[in-house]
């Protein structure tokens, strides 16, 4: 059995809070061990021996918001690709959403996307199904039969449930199964031809602009729901102050309600469109800075349970038009971390909290065991230096797509390998 | 050892004009000052110039329009320019191709200036860093429409003799204009107190922080402005999504003789054209005898005339 002992870390575990010296021991596909404080254990004869020189080890990062290209739309990205990009990044498990072509909605989809995902990504992949047939939000696929196939929640992806009824009855049904139901809703009505927030920068540059209403009144609604029928509910991407309100009255109430917030949200504002960059047309889009420190911190007091990449590989095809005309979506799994580690440096949460909403929170949700340095978890790790200066060149991402909203921009933070089940995906320093 | 002296010329110093916004007021009068001169000349029975003689300019328009087109083209064949006119709205190219594609294309042609309109903000500047020749923005989307607010104000200054301290009042639909975006920049940045008036539906959000004034009331959005710059409803907008109808608009919003009493006894009225009659404007105001209306057309073309000739001192071998 295959062993690597990684000695002189600094060991941040999420699960339990804990950061501290130590080393941290592979045996075959888990942990085998875990040795805080200073002192070596032993290892086993023919272990590969890491020496971190102080870096961190902490649990792979799991991403619950990923779109692929697979299938149907393959020159923007495959599970090779995406594979190779989350290995970078420093994930080790990714959901995938179900808007494809074909859509996500029956047990032999969930099968092969599993199938191929095994056979052809680095890292763990898990898809999510939609919640309704075809994403035609009218009739609820087969919750029951997809979780046992392997869909790990349920999502209309990109895509709105506006009936009220519909999603009443999802959530009640999803529920004697245990099924997490996954939404990002947008009230199409109110958002209108909006395609950035409205405000100010939108009417400068002339473009129009969707009032983060059209989020916060389907959020309200859906909260409503979870609290009526007592589903499963995790509100995918919130971006605004009041949204976080919503969630933490949800919470107070003790609903089974949960967020994710991209890291586009908490790194990046409307600003930062500039003149008029299609990378950063984004849905939701991007907020106003006062929102955006209103979902920092959301993070720090736990508000947000999770942090995804809302990785959304798009081509010249779809990006290189006018603003208005461009599609929404950016890559991210090879820059998630390095941006969200900016809110550490700046001090606004500290390692373990923003590692707990990267890797503890979002494996919880799924009910798996990796997200903790604990013996006899899932070898899922990353080594880590906190402070390793980058710059994001677009031509050195791995994913097919480069629609990356960072090019160009300073990163303080590098990931210098990957493990996924004991294997080694990725290796810095090879 | 000193160079010998040299006339002060003043340069235009931008390749392309894309915006009002990041002109400094020294630019801006200098166009202003060259379109002066620009509108004598058109008057004179010779209207012929060579700045642009051997130059090639494309007046390319994803989106419809007579007037401002006319006007462009005019201007360039006065300078001498070889001008083509490529109405993109109704060829081919529309669809399946690129805006950046056709850019490229053209751009494969070596023109020298190209004049370009796009329904969508943002889309000249695009187009301008695909091509290596000088850009004009003819109107993109709701963003910018600088021509136009060029011509409007050399229209004020030629009338009132001034810019700065004038009270400006823009009326009609400001969420969806870009004359008025350019308005705002323009008479701000030469200090014109600009006062918008709308319903608040046809005002976008945050339109405060642009440095104007809002007003929802006609008589208090007119009262003793020197300037009353009307805007055209566009007709989709007439019919209860944005106003509940014509004649509730032009009731409350259309400008009539009445509602311009509110202004100054001498204020100017203006229209970018073209006009609704009896929505946005009354007739008998329009052709008033306080109404500009037909002066801004003549300006506008002394005005391209002066951009075009601005950024042709920008062409290689100029």
């Amino acid at each position: 059995m295959s062993a690597i002992l990684f000695t002189n870390a600094r060991l941040v575990d999420p699960a339990s809070g804990r950061e501290g010296s130590g080393s941290l021991l592979v045996t075959g596909d888990v942990i085998g061990g875990v040795h805080w404080g200073g002192g070596e254990t032993g290892a086993p004869g023919g272990a590969e021996v890491v020496d971190c020189a102080g870096a961190v080890v902490a649990p792979g990062l799991v991403d619950l918001r990923v779109f692929v290209g697979e299938p149907g739309a393959e020159h923007r990205e495959t599970f090779a690709s995406a594979g190779r990009a989350a290995a970078a990044g420093g994930v080790t498990t990714i959901v995938t959403m179900p808007d494809t072509d074909p859509v996500i909605d029956d047990i032999a989809l969930v099968d092969f996307i599993a199938r191929r995902a095994r056979d052809e990504a680095a890292v763990r992949v898990y898809p999510s199904a939609s919640v309704t047939k075809g994403l035609q939000g009218r009739e609820m696929t087969e919750f029951g039969l997809l979780r046992e196939a392997g869909a790990v929640a349920f999502t209309e992806g990109r895509r709105t449930i506006t009936h009220a009824g519909l999603m009443r009855n999802a959530l009640t049904y999803a529920r004697d199964f245990g099924g997490l139901i996954m939404h990002l809703g947008i009230d199409p009505d109110l958002h209108g031809d909006g395609v950035m927030n409205e405000g100010e920068v939108a009417t400068r540059l002339g473009l129009p602009g969707a009032p983060k209403e059209s989020e916060i009144v389907i959020l309200e609604r859906d909260v409503r729901l979870a609290a009526l029928t007592g589903g499963r509910y995790h509100a995918a991407s919130v971006t605004c102050a009041q949204s976080l309100d919503i969630i933490r009255r949800a919470k107070n109430e003790g609903l089974d309600v949960t967020c994710g917030a991209s890291i586009n949200h908490l790194s990046l504002n409307e600003n930062d469109i500039g003149p008029y960059r299609t990378f950063l047309r984004l849905s939701p889009p991007l907020r106003s800075e006062d929102d955006r420190q209103a979902m920092i911190a959301g993070l720090a007091d736990g508000t947000i349970d999770v942090i995804v990449s809302d990785h959304d590989p798009q081509d010249v095809e779809t990006k290189r038009h006018p603003f208005a005309e461009a599609a929404d979506g950016a890559v991210g799994l090879e820059t998630m971390l390095a941006a969200a580690l900016r809110l550490v440096h700046n001090g606004d949460v500290d390692l373990p909290t923003l590692m707990r909403a990267m890797s503890a929170r979002p494996a919880a949700l799924l009910g798996h065991d990796t997200g903790k340095l604990a013996a006899g978890a899932p070898a899922d790790l990353i080594v880590l230096d906190p402070d390793e200066p980058w710059i994001c060149d677009t031509d050195m991402l791995r994913s097919r797509s480069k629609n990356t909203p960072f090019e160009g921009a300073r990163f303080q933070g590098a990931v210098q390998r990957t493990v996924v089940a004991g294997r080694t995906v990725s290796n810095y320093a090879l | 050892m000193n160079a010998p002296e040299s006339p002060v010329v003043l340069t235009f110093p931008h390749r392309h004009l894309l915006g009002i916004e990041g002109l400094l007021p020294p630019d801006i009068v200098s166009l202003l000052d060259r379109a002066d001169e620009a509108l004598e000349f058109g008057r004179q029975v010779e209207k012929k110039k060579t700045a642009l003689r051997g130059r090639t300019q494309i007046n390319l328009f994803f989106e419809a329009s007579t007037r401002t087109q006319s006007s462009f083209e005019l201007a360039g064949k006065r300078l001498g320019a070889d001008v083509m006119n490529m109405a993109v709205a109704n060829s081919a190219l529309k669809k399946g191709e690129t805006l950046v594609d056709t850019a490229m294309t053209l751009n494969a042609m070596r023109p020298d200036i190209l004049v370009v309109r796009h329904a969508s903000a943002g889309a000249v500047e695009l187009l301008s860093h695909k091509v290596s020749c000088s850009v004009i923005n003819a109107g993109d989307g709701a963003h910018e429409h600088p021509t136009q607010a060029l011509l409007d104000a050399l229209t004020i200054r030629r009338r009132k003799g001034r810019i700065d301290g004038l009270t400006v009042a823009i009326c009609g639909d400001i969420a969806h204009s870009r004359v008025a975006r350019s308005n705002i920049i323009l008479l701000g940045t030469l200090g014109a107190r600009v006062r918008v008036v709308a319903p608040s539906t046809l005002l976008p959000a945050g339109i405060d922080r642009l440095g104007v004034e809002v007003h929802t009331d006609m008589a208090t959005g007119l009262r003793d402005a020197d300037i009353v710059m009307m805007l055209r409803l566009q007709r989709e907008r007439m019919t209860g999504n944005s106003v509940p109808s014509v004649r509730e608009y032009f009731h409350f919003f259309g400008l009539d003789a009445a509602k311009l009493a509110h202004a100054k006894p001498d204020a100017l009225v203006m229209h970018p054209g073209p006009m609704n009659r009896g929505v946005e404007i009354d007739s008998d105001v329009a052709d008033g005898a306080q109404s500009v209306i037909r002066d801004q057309v003549e300006i506008g073309v002394a005005v391209r005339m002066a951009v075009l000739e601005a950024l042709a001192a920008h062409l290689p071998n100029a």
